[in-house]
């Protein structure tokens, strides 16, 4: 008899613990943001950046009350879907999305995935935030996607513009992961080298994406002795690894990439080997930084006990598809409402000091505003820090 | 070429590390421990802990992958591998289960790596180029292998480990312990892959997306060698080093075709030789 009472009490508890977490929950209607993209194998740390920046910031919006869109406030909750690189899974993840009735995705994160999932999207109504580069997915008629960060193309000219002008760079080799992005951006980032009058004097080596030791690749790549080795979209996994070879090769000029990278991860597998590597860095600096920002990075800390640099740039698009249905809340349902109104949209840039605003961009390069505006930061890593070498704007 | 020689004796002692420890386990439990790579990359994990983090010496963090991954295998094996081998007829379930304890680690997305554990470059008139590093740790594994190979021979478990390798059933009417034995013999070839994934995170890092890849060339590599035998396996990581070292060296201006050449040259031989360079052509 007693366990039975006892049991019946336990339920009960249960029940009412369920009730009320329930009515917590519901307090403000949800509205769901999708994520889909990497969070496993290599390129995992560009995706986790882009999951971890958003359940952040969903956490710290839904702590001080949620977000108000015209007159209703809502919780944000983050859906999330690991393509796991694999533009098939991908297809799958934004289906999964459309299920749900998600009209907001951020991803894919790369451009095999980017470029799989536009007929889902464009078929389903969503409007999504691929960190991947083809101009077709931003040019017209595609138009449900925005590029969520600075392209190669859009940083590759102004980096080496400045190392051509400041350190006296005459020659370029180029190494890539066998795989579509990184090849991309190396044909890309030639064709800018070369229309600036680079002498590219390799660009045909390429690894597999899995390589864990660089110097039998590189080995051919050191002997044509360039001043500037670029990375090709090489990930934050790799790249420790390569400079570590190139260095242990004895190679002495300049190494570069337009990828974000991670000081830590450099830190930890290239050590002082890394100093005077160059890279686009996350969309923030500590002269740039607001205290928003400084927010973030502490509550992202709290949260999975370690930051990730590339957040400064992933945190940008869930803030910037809130801001814009704040800006027109009829956009929540209807994407094509979304596309009118980014034509137009400014407002404050949470994230840097100073008058920042946030603007879709991508009129030079797609001819449409199809991009988010972040600011282009390049960093040198050096003494286990990165340090600003110089920001820019794209557009 | 000095420096191709150079490159493929340094990744073949590393392949023929971790295909060891792959076909041990092949060889005493018939089962295709798919897991291996992930087995390796723990490994790494724990020296990345105890030296990169802890700041303990190198050897000791060493010691600690070994009997880490030493443990874990003969614990998989007593709790998994081997209720499921004893119950099931199918080979697939002990595939499978192999398949799903990839899914155990939990040690973050980013890359992760320990500082050096030796400086400096050997320069040969730039003919050889190779860190120190390399060198030490291309020795180090050459050592590893010769004394697995010691062991195996000349020890009480070693004979009782080839026994069971030969013959299952001849061997438990001899009077050798199979459960044990199978037990330590899994123990064995998963310390093997700590011990690989200990020497190698000072040189490539680890994270979590590497046992994946290194689980197929641990395949291939048993593939030449002939699946179930140790100087097979040694055999297949040799090769398969010097393959790829010369792949890059030769057809680096082609792209990244090395590995494509590898495996339509590893289909046309397994046409011709399907149990490999030293396995037994019943299997």
């Amino acid at each position: 008899m007693k366990r039975r009472n006892m049991l019946m009490t336990l339920t009960a508890a249960l029940a009412l613990s369920v009730t009320q977490g329930t009515a917590a929950l519901a307090q403000n209607p949800v509205l769901k943001i999708g994520f889909v993209g990497v969070t496993s194998g290599p390129a995992a740390a560009w995706g986790i950046s882009n999951q971890r920046s958003m359940e952040t910031r969903a956490a710290w919006i839904n702590e001080i009350g949620g977000y108000k869109i015209g007159d209703v406030t809502y919780d944000i909750e983050i859906v999330s879907f690991d393509d796991q690189k694999d533009p098939k899974r991908a297809i799958a993840g934004m289906e999964k999305m459309a299920q749900e009735g998600i009209h907001y995705v951020v991803g894919p994160n790369v451009d095999d995935g980017a470029a799989a999932v536009r007929p889902v999207a464009e078929a389903n109504g969503i409007i999504y935030f691929p960190y991947a580069f083809p101009k077709a997915l931003y040019t017209a008629p595609a138009s449900n996607a925005v590029l969520g960060m600075v392209a190669n193309y859009q940083s590759g000219p102004a980096i080496y513009k400045y190392l051509m002008e400041e350190r006296g760079v005459g020659t370029v080799a180029f190494i890539a992961a066998n795989e579509s992005d990184p090849l991309s951006q190396r044909d890309s980032g030639r064709a800018a080298a070369e229309a600036l009058g680079l002498e590219v004097v390799s660009a045909n080596v390429t690894y597999q994406v899995d390589t864990t030791d660089f110097t039998p690749v590189l080995t051919p790549v050191i002997r044509t002795k360039p001043d500037l080795l670029v990375l090709s979209g090489v990930t934050p996994a790799n790249a420790p690894q390569l400079i570590r070879s190139a260095r242990e090769l004895g190679f002495q000029g300049l190494i570069s990439t337009e990828t974000a990278q991670d000081a830590q991860v450099l830190r930890e597998s290239a050590g002082d080997l890394a100093n005077g590597f160059i890279s686009v860095g996350g969309a923030s600096t500590p002269e740039i930084a607001s205290d928003d920002m400084n927010e973030f990075v502490a509550r992202y800390t709290e949260m999975f006990g370690e930051y990730n640099d590339e957040s400064n740039t992933k945190v940008y698009a869930l803030e910037y598809i809130l801001a814009t249905l704040a800006a027109n809340p009829a956009a929540i349902d209807d994407v094509e409402v979304f596309k009118q109104t980014i034509d137009a949209f400014e407002a404050p840039n949470p994230y840097m000091k100073g008058d920042a605003k946030m603007r879709y961009v991508g009129v030079s390069s797609f001819g449409q505003r199809r991009q988010i505006a972040v600011p282009l930061v390049v960093n040198v890593f050096q003494d286990g820090e990165f340090e600003t070498l110089f920001v820019a704007e794209v557009d | 070429m000095e420096q191709v020689i150079v490159n493929g004796v340094y990744l073949g002692s590393q392949y023929a590390m971790i295909a060891l420890g792959l076909t041990l386990i092949f060889a005493l439990m018939n089962v295709l421990n798919f897991a291996h790579g992930q087995m390796y990359v723990i490994g790494g994990f724990v020296t990345y802990t105890f030296y990169g983090q802890f700041e303990l010496p190198f050897v000791l963090a060493l010691l600690m992958s070994c009997v880490t991954l030493a443990v874990l295998g003969a614990l998989i094996e007593k709790f998994l591998f081997g209720p499921v081998i004893r119950r099931s007829a199918r080979e697939e379930s002990t595939m499978l289960l192999a398949a799903g304890i990839a899914f155990l680690l939990v040690f973050g997305e980013k890359q992760r790596g320990v500082p050096k554990i030796v400086d400096g470059v050997f320069n040969w008139d730039f003919r050889i180029i190779i860190p120190y590093d390399r060198v030490l740790i291309c020795f180090l594994a050459i050592l590893s292998i010769v004394a697995f190979i010691t062991f195996m021979q000349f020890t009480r478990t070693g004979r009782a480990l080839r026994a069971i390798a030969q013959d299952r059933v001849a061997a438990e009417l001899m009077g050798v312990s199979v459960n044990r034995y199978s037990m330590i013999g899994f123990a064995l070839g998963a310390m093997l892959a700590g011990l690989v994934g200990g020497l190698l995170v000072t040189i490539t890092g680890v994270n979590l997306g590497m046992g994946g890849p290194t689980s197929i060339k641990a395949f291939m590599m048993v593939m030449i060698g002939g699946a179930g035998v140790i100087s097979g396996a040694i055999l297949g990581g040799f090769i398969l080093g010097m393959l790829e070292a010369v792949g890059l060296a030769v057809l680096s201006q082609y792209g990244d075709i090395t590995y494509l050449a590898i495996f339509v040259a590893l289909m046309i031989f397994l046409a011709i030789r399907p149990q490999g360079l030293m396995g037994k052509p019943w299997g």
